[in-house]
């Protein structure tokens, strides 16, 4: 138990799927992003192809 | 990398290569940046000293810090080595095009100062509809680009989409029975001003569309200030009625769908744009909410300048602070660039392709043209073809020809500029702790600011960190309950 530190979230930087990107997801400018853009907020769809 | 940083007195490390994320407290904050300060390694016992006078700690508390951190990196959990990537390893298919924004009109019921699209026209002089035809070819031009993708995504923009209604029902229907013949899945969402919003058009969207942005800037005096009718007067009383009456349908058991976004732009004529989100939620009872920042030429008075840069960061932080306050009374409101998925969110390749602009997106105007995005209509350099032409490429029954591609019929320098671009070819990325969030930012704000794709827009780039800086604080502190 760290006294000073304390970890919110573990390291967690999704791979693609059985090693490849599936391309399923949705471009950030579809959703409510036309003048800027976010990414990580995109949610991963590989399960719903 | 590891960036540290301290917001509303707490102390927070994000290891961007791992998006591992720890809380600390005064001591292991100025711990961990000695060693960043030290290229991630252990800093000498000289300057670990120092530090322990500074807390006012024996040498031994801080070095029983250092192990702990020595741990964390040992583990993975900070200064995690960067991602080596081979592109083609990631996504070995050929990208495809499978998300359309669709321009639905280029014209428009409002005259709003800050337009991208020109009030409607992109800058063309010409106010034109999407006729069905043409349309119809769009949604088959994208059908046939997207090959084995399952998702297709059309969004109906414009201009304002709803002064060509009865062509919106059109394709509409025409997508649902694509679909069904394909086996595709085409989701629509629809961009709209609101201001034609009537109750029929409201079910007729709650029954079809799976996404909804409407468009409001928020306060009254705000939002009549830059979105003003053709006449000049304001917009904002018959707006935010629409808006209010189509959330009250749109989140009952009624609406077959849910997804949207109440949408705005902030300038420098509303830098104090948190109050303006508290607006939509509180007054117009929205809990989905998109508020960005505004894109403008050089001259325009209400360019975001880099000295409103301070005062913009205090407003993310006062609606981090808003956010978590509704989010304890146990009624969220979500500010769509504050979300993040943590425990998941997108593969490595979608943070380092970004947006998809031009490779698996792009946008159509009524003419038919097909350009990279949206945000890139009407500049002739950038034009990837037309719609139209993908007749010679379709048998009778609207499907691709044998040996057929769309690739025949798209601009293919444009294209392959598009396909090769990847987030860390741009060099201000490779040193930065938001590239995989941010996916290397707009390329046509960078483009449109710098003459160039891969040009850094400095104010795009402030912005996305301190919005991922917020994220992570309202994850750190969402913690606390």
């Amino acid at each position: 138990m760290m006294r000073h530190i304390k970890t919110v979230q573990k390291a967690s930087v999704k791979k693609p799927v059985s090693g490849k990107a599936c391309g399923e997801c949705q471009t950030s400018c579809q959703s409510a992003c036309k003048t800027s853009c976010t990414v990580a907020n995109q949610k991963c769809e590989s399960a719903s192809k | 990398m590891v960036h540290a940083f301290e917001m509303k007195g707490r102390y927070i490390a994000y290891d961007s290569e791992s998006c591992a994320l720890h809380e600390l407290d005064q001591t292991a904050f100025l711990s961990l940046c000695s060693y960043i300060e030290n290229e991630g390694k252990r800093p000498v016992n000289e300057r670990l000293e120092k530090i322990a006078a500074e807390c006012g700690l024996p040498n031994e508390e801080i070095l029983s810090v250092c192990d702990d951190i020595d741990e964390l990196i040992q583990e993975g959990e900070l200064f995690s080595e960067g991602q080596r990537v081979n592109l083609d390893d990631l996504y070995p298919d050929d990208p495809a095009v499978k998300a359309m924004c669709l321009h639905i009109c280029h014209d428009c019921n409002l005259r709003c100062k800050y337009c991208f699209a020109g009030t409607g026209d992109y800058h063309t002089g010409k106010r034109s509809m999407l006729d069905d035809q043409t349309g119809k070819q769009a949604i088959d031009f994208l059908i046939a680009s997207s090959g084995e993708r399952h998702n297709l995504d059309i969004d109906f923009f414009g201009g304002e989409p709803l002064m060509n209604w009865p062509v919106v029902m059109s394709l509409t229907e025409y997508c649902e029975k694509r679909a069904a013949e394909t086996g595709k899945d085409i989701r629509l969402t629809i961009t709209t001003n609101a201001l034609l919003l009537d109750e029929e058009k409201t079910k007729y969207i709650n029954e079809h569309m799976k996404n909804c942005v409407l468009s409001i800037d928020g306060r009254p005096e705000v939002h009549d200030n830059m979105r003003p009718a053709p006449n000049g007067s304001g917009s904002y009383r018959i707006v935010s009625d629409r808006i209010r009456t189509f959330l009250a349908a749109r989140t009952s058991a009624d609406s077959k769908y849910y997804e949207h976004y109440v949408r705005g732009t902030y300038t420098r004529s509303n830098l104090d744009f948190s109050q303006d989100v508290i607006h939509l939620a509180e007054e117009l009872g929205a809990r989905h909410i998109s508020v960005e920042p505004v894109v403008s030429d050089e001259d325009s008075f209400y360019r975001i300048r880099p000295e409103d840069l301070p005062e913009i960061e205090r407003e993310y932080e006062n609606l981090a602070e808003y956010l978590i306050r509704k989010k304890a009374d146990g009624d969220p409101v979500h500010f769509f660039h504050f979300l993040m998925d943590m425990q998941g969110g997108p593969c490595l390749y979608k943070r380092l392709k970004g947006c998809g602009v031009g490779a698996e997106y792009c946008a159509v105007t009524p003419d038919g043209d097909i350009y990279p995005c949206h945000q890139f209509t009407g500049e002739i350099e950038w034009k990837m073809g037309n719609v139209r032409d993908v007749e010679t490429l379709l048998d009778e029954n609207r499907n691709l020809l044998p040996g057929k591609k769309t690739e025949e019929i798209l601009n293919s320098r444009v294209r392959q500029i598009f396909i090769d671009r990847l987030m860390p070819d741009k060099a201000e990325c490779r040193s930065c702790f938001a590239r995989y969030h941010c996916g290397g930012g707009c390329p046509a704000n960078s483009f449109h600011a710098t003459g160039s794709l891969d040009g850094q827009y400095e104010i795009g780039c402030a912005l996305a960190k301190k919005r991922l800086e917020c994220s992570l604080w309202m994850t750190v502190v969402g913690q606390d309950t």
